[in-house]
């Protein structure tokens, strides 16, 4: 089954994202910031990204720059989950070079329709 | 499949209450003089977080709150808006009344929404008042979210009504050259849009755009598309496919029955199927490959996803089940709530501490030495022989060993920093200088410092107590520091560190010192020392610990609730702490408390007396001497004391307290152990001193019932059982046998 890093800095968000994905037959690893997500990222290919934007010590926009770099992670489905209705932090987060964004608040059924549409 | 999200409730309420204690004590640093914006933004970080995740987990009340507050923020972040004290005062009080509605969820009951409802107000009329770029489409984006439409991706609502072409739809998609390095695949959307309707989709190529094979970059996309989807399909439901790309990518979409001529002509350019569409670039052809060999293997997926489901149901059922003592629990909380309410306890029964990984896994760990060591004795003692009892000493020092470890490290987890106990100071000190109208510093030192989870619950209370009495009376108001050439504003430091196997913290101000005429004349004039007595400074800083002391001159709400610092002192021994003052007029006064790292486990000297064996706590043992049988036959009396070198100590028999019968005659070569509680000596008398060794501390309370005199109960090696003396409480009973005078005689 596929593989997804999810990366949150609030334990309860990513707990509950992981119980969801796993529950699904994800292969799901944890990472509380940018900098975690990162390291485990060179450590492991991962089918697809889930990242918080608002994160202390690396937040999502940057994570998801720095892991464009990578030569595993240029074509990487890369979410970022995010509160802000304002489109600029979208905007923001595409040039970066994210695929897409999953709007919170979103409900477990929610979150897995939409990692289904991108992994298939 | 549906989750109860209930299950992450208190991971929520935990890292709420973590990010409402990080906001107030960054919203404490800050000065709209000199804002800093990194400040700024983890106080923004934190209410956003809050506000993710109560709308996540269905507390609307406190996601709605919360809105408001992260859109001033943000304002502020983004420097829209300049930060004013009113602000600071005002988001101090959101988060009050963030932490309260939060107790009151957390307990289960539904928040008290008035004092929010006034806030939001203020809030509003700060945003309304001076208008800044408060974008109108915040408004209308956040109305589609909550709506909860089109899977997690907001979806314009009104697209979705002029929706509905019965025949379909053909989609004209040009896609950004760079699509592929952000992610997103055609073929995705592709399948999506197959997703939308039974009948299949055709996808026609337009390969025009791909440039000579030599100028040919591989990671651009040079293709385009044209698409048609037959059915009825709602155009929202087009544009929710392409949504994430919508912006940097050309997308039409033409009913079907309504395309021009050029459109038609568009499509006559190259039309191939959707495999050989893929295959015009590498990287494309590879994934559109894996997904044709994917798509064969749906049907196995689909047929373990079934076998799975329900293994999901039992564990969502063994949830349910553990969920329900909690809410049970809850709803007992909720019938105490009036009690509740005067002091709002987080956690409350189920409390949590929040381990690091690493301590969890150097457990872990040990555990898995001690199961080594575990089998090598086991199958040493299977067939044992004395050849072989080299090896078993070594087996068993390695247990000693490893049971050490994993003694420390257990005691370990429980540890936390001391942070968590100062963490209320900032606020309450800022506060209360507020309101006493002094301007006051506070340090705070050693923060880092490791407490025991319970010692520092139980250290809270007092520690507000010296701190609320350091401002109060301590402390002189900013005319009298001018007068004595002081700075205006006070400080107020809070400082721990370990010392020697205890854990001290101190509070220190700089006021004006404990007042040793007005003390010394209060405590002769409530009895308390005799009128004639002539004391030592530090007899007389002593004083103030004594029952029924209090020198304020008028009761303040602030430090005079009825608690003196006698109750302080009392908290404080019942942590087997001590706490003693040292003052100097004019300069300030400083508490020094000093505690044990634990409750859990005590250093004790054992004692025999008769043919048991007793504990007394190592911190309370002045000194042990010899005792002459002769010098303990002369003290027997209604009141025996001692004289120990220039003081007269009470005596106490600890055989004559627990009633122990003698096998012989009386003491052979009895040993006096001289012990201080309350900050008096008693000197007790015992056969003989054994080793010194940590104990751990069973509760008799919970066992058995409370005994005076007696703190609890240990295991010890061998098996037995021994007391731990209580040695405040021993002393009390030396004082009730010395009043009635009787059972004495009897030597």
């Amino acid at each position: 089954m596929a593989s997804i890093l999810a990366v949150d800095d609030s334990a309860s968000m990513r707990q509950m994202v992981a119980f969801t994905l796993k529950g699904a037959g994800f292969d799901v690893k944890e990472a509380a910031d940018g900098v975690a997500a990162l390291a485990e990222a060179k450590r492991r290919k991962y089918d697809l990204v889930l990242s918080d934007v608002n994160m202390p010590n690396m937040n999502g926009i940057e994570l998801v720059k720095e892991l464009r770099q990578l030569p595993d992670y240029k074509f990487v489905p890369v979410l970022m989950l995010t509160t802000e209705s304002a489109g600029d932090v979208k905007m923001q987060g595409k040039q970066a070079g994210a695929t897409g964004w999953i709007v919170k608040p979103f409900n477990p059924e929610q979150l897995l329709s939409t990692i289904k549409r991108v992994l298939g | 499949m549906s989750i109860d999200l209930s299950q992450f409730h208190q991971v929520f309420f935990e890292e709420s209450f973590e990010g409402l204690d990080a906001m107030e004590s960054e919203l404490l640093n800050l000065s709209p003089d000199s804002v800093d914006a990194e400040t700024v933004n983890t106080i923004f970080r934190a209410a956003h977080s809050i506000k993710g995740g109560a709308g996540t987990f269905g507390f609307v009340q406190i996601s709605e709150f919360t809105h408001d507050v992260e859109t001033l923020l943000d304002e502020i972040r983004s420097g829209q808006r300049a930060l004013t004290q009113t602000h600071v005062d005002l988001f101090l009080q959101t988060v009050d009344c963030l932490r309260a509605m939060m107790t009151s969820l957390n307990d289960g009951d539904q928040p008290d929404m008035t004092r929010a409802g006034e806030l939001k107000q203020q809030l509003k009329a700060i945003l309304a008042g001076q208008q800044p770029v408060v974008s109108s489409a915040s408004g209308a984006d956040d109305g589609a979210a909550s709506n909860g439409s089109g899977g997690g991706a907001g979806v314009d609502e009104a697209e979705q009504d002029e929706s509905a072409s019965p025949r379909g739809w053909k989609i004209r998609f040009v896609p950004a050259l760079d699509i592929l390095q952000t992610g997103n695949e055609p073929f995705r959307m592709f399948r999506e849009l197959q997703g939308l309707t039974e009948t299949p989709i055709e996808v026609l190529v337009n390969q025009s755009a791909l440039p000579e094979f030599s100028a040919l970059e591989p990671e651009q996309c040079y293709l385009s598309w044209t698409i048609r989807v037959y059915g009825e399909v709602a155009e929202a439901d087009l544009r929710a496919v392409f949504e994430w790309v919508e912006d940097d990518c050309q997308i039409d979409y033409i009913p079907l029955g309504q395309e021009s001529e050029s459109d038609q002509e568009g499509d006559a350019v190259v039309a191939t199927e959707l495999q050989a569409a893929a295959d015009s670039t590498d990287e494309t052809a590879n994934k559109a490959a894996d997904e044709v060999a994917n798509a064969t293997a749906v049907e196995d997926t689909v047929v373990t996803d079934t076998a799975k489901a329900e293994p999901t149901v039992d564990a969502c059922s063994v949830v349910a089940e553990v969920a329900a003592p909690t809410a049970a629990s809850a709803n007992s909380s909720a019938n105490n709530s009036a009690a509740a309410k005067a002091k709002p306890s987080r956690g409350g029964d189920n409390s949590s501490i929040r381990v690091s990984i690493d301590k969890v896994d150097s457990l872990i760990n040990m555990v898995g030495e001690l199961v080594i060591t575990q089998s090598m004795l086991g199958q040493l003692g299977q067939d044992f022989d004395l050849s072989r009892l080299a090896r078993l000493q070594e087996g068993l020092a390695q247990l000693e060993q490893n049971t050490r470890e994993l003694q420390e490290s257990v005691m370990k987890i429980r540890m936390m920093p001391i942070s968590f106990a100062f963490s209320r100071f900032p606020r309450l000190v800022r506060d209360l200088g507020t309101q006493l109208g002094k301007k006051v510093n506070l340090v705070m030192l050693g923060e880092n410092t490791e407490l025991d989870k319970t010692v520092m619950e139980k250290i809270g209370d007092p520690l507000v107590h010296l701190v609320r009495n350091s401002l109060d009376h301590g402390l002189e108001t900013t005319e009298k520091r001018k007068a004595a050439g002081k700075p205006e504003s006070g400080t107020i430091t809070l400082n721990a560190f370990h010392q020697g196997g205890n854990i001290v913290i101190e509070v220190k101000d700089d006021g004006a010192g404990l007042n040793e005429d007005k003390i010394l004349a209060k405590a002769k004039q409530r009895g308390l020392v005799p009128a004639e007595a002539s004391l030592t400074s530090e007899e007389i800083h002593q004083l103030i610990f004594l029952p029924g002391f209090s020198t304020a001159d008028q009761v303040s709400d602030i430090s005079g609730r009825g608690v003196g610092m006698d109750v302080v002192r009392r908290n404080i021994n019942e942590l087997n702490g001590t706490i003693e003052v040292k003052s100097q007029r004019g300069t300030g006064s400083t508490f020094v408390i000093r505690l044990p790292l634990t409750l859990a486990i005590l250093d004790g000297q054992l004692v025999k007396v008769c043919n048991q064996t007793y504990i007394f706590p190592l911190v309370s043992i002045v000194e042990s001497i010899q005792l002459q049988k002769q010098k303990l036959n002369n003290i027997s009396g209604s009141q025996p004391v001692m004289k120990l070198r220039d003081e007269y100590i009470p005596i106490l028999r600890l055989d004559r307290v627990f009633n122990l019968r003698r096998a012989g005659d009386d003491f052979d070569d009895p040993m006096l152990v001289v012990v201080e509680g309350d900050n008096e000596k008693i000197g007790i008398v015992v056969d003989d001193l054994l080793g010194q060794q940590q104990v751990v501390i069973k509760s008799l309370e919970q066992n058995y019932q409370k005994v005076a005199g007696v703190s609890g109960a240990t295991i010890l090696g061998d098996g037995t059982v021994a007391l731990i003396i209580d040695i405040s409480g021993i002393g009390k009973k030396l004082e009730a046998r010395t009043s009635t005078s009787g059972p004495d005689k009897a030597a």
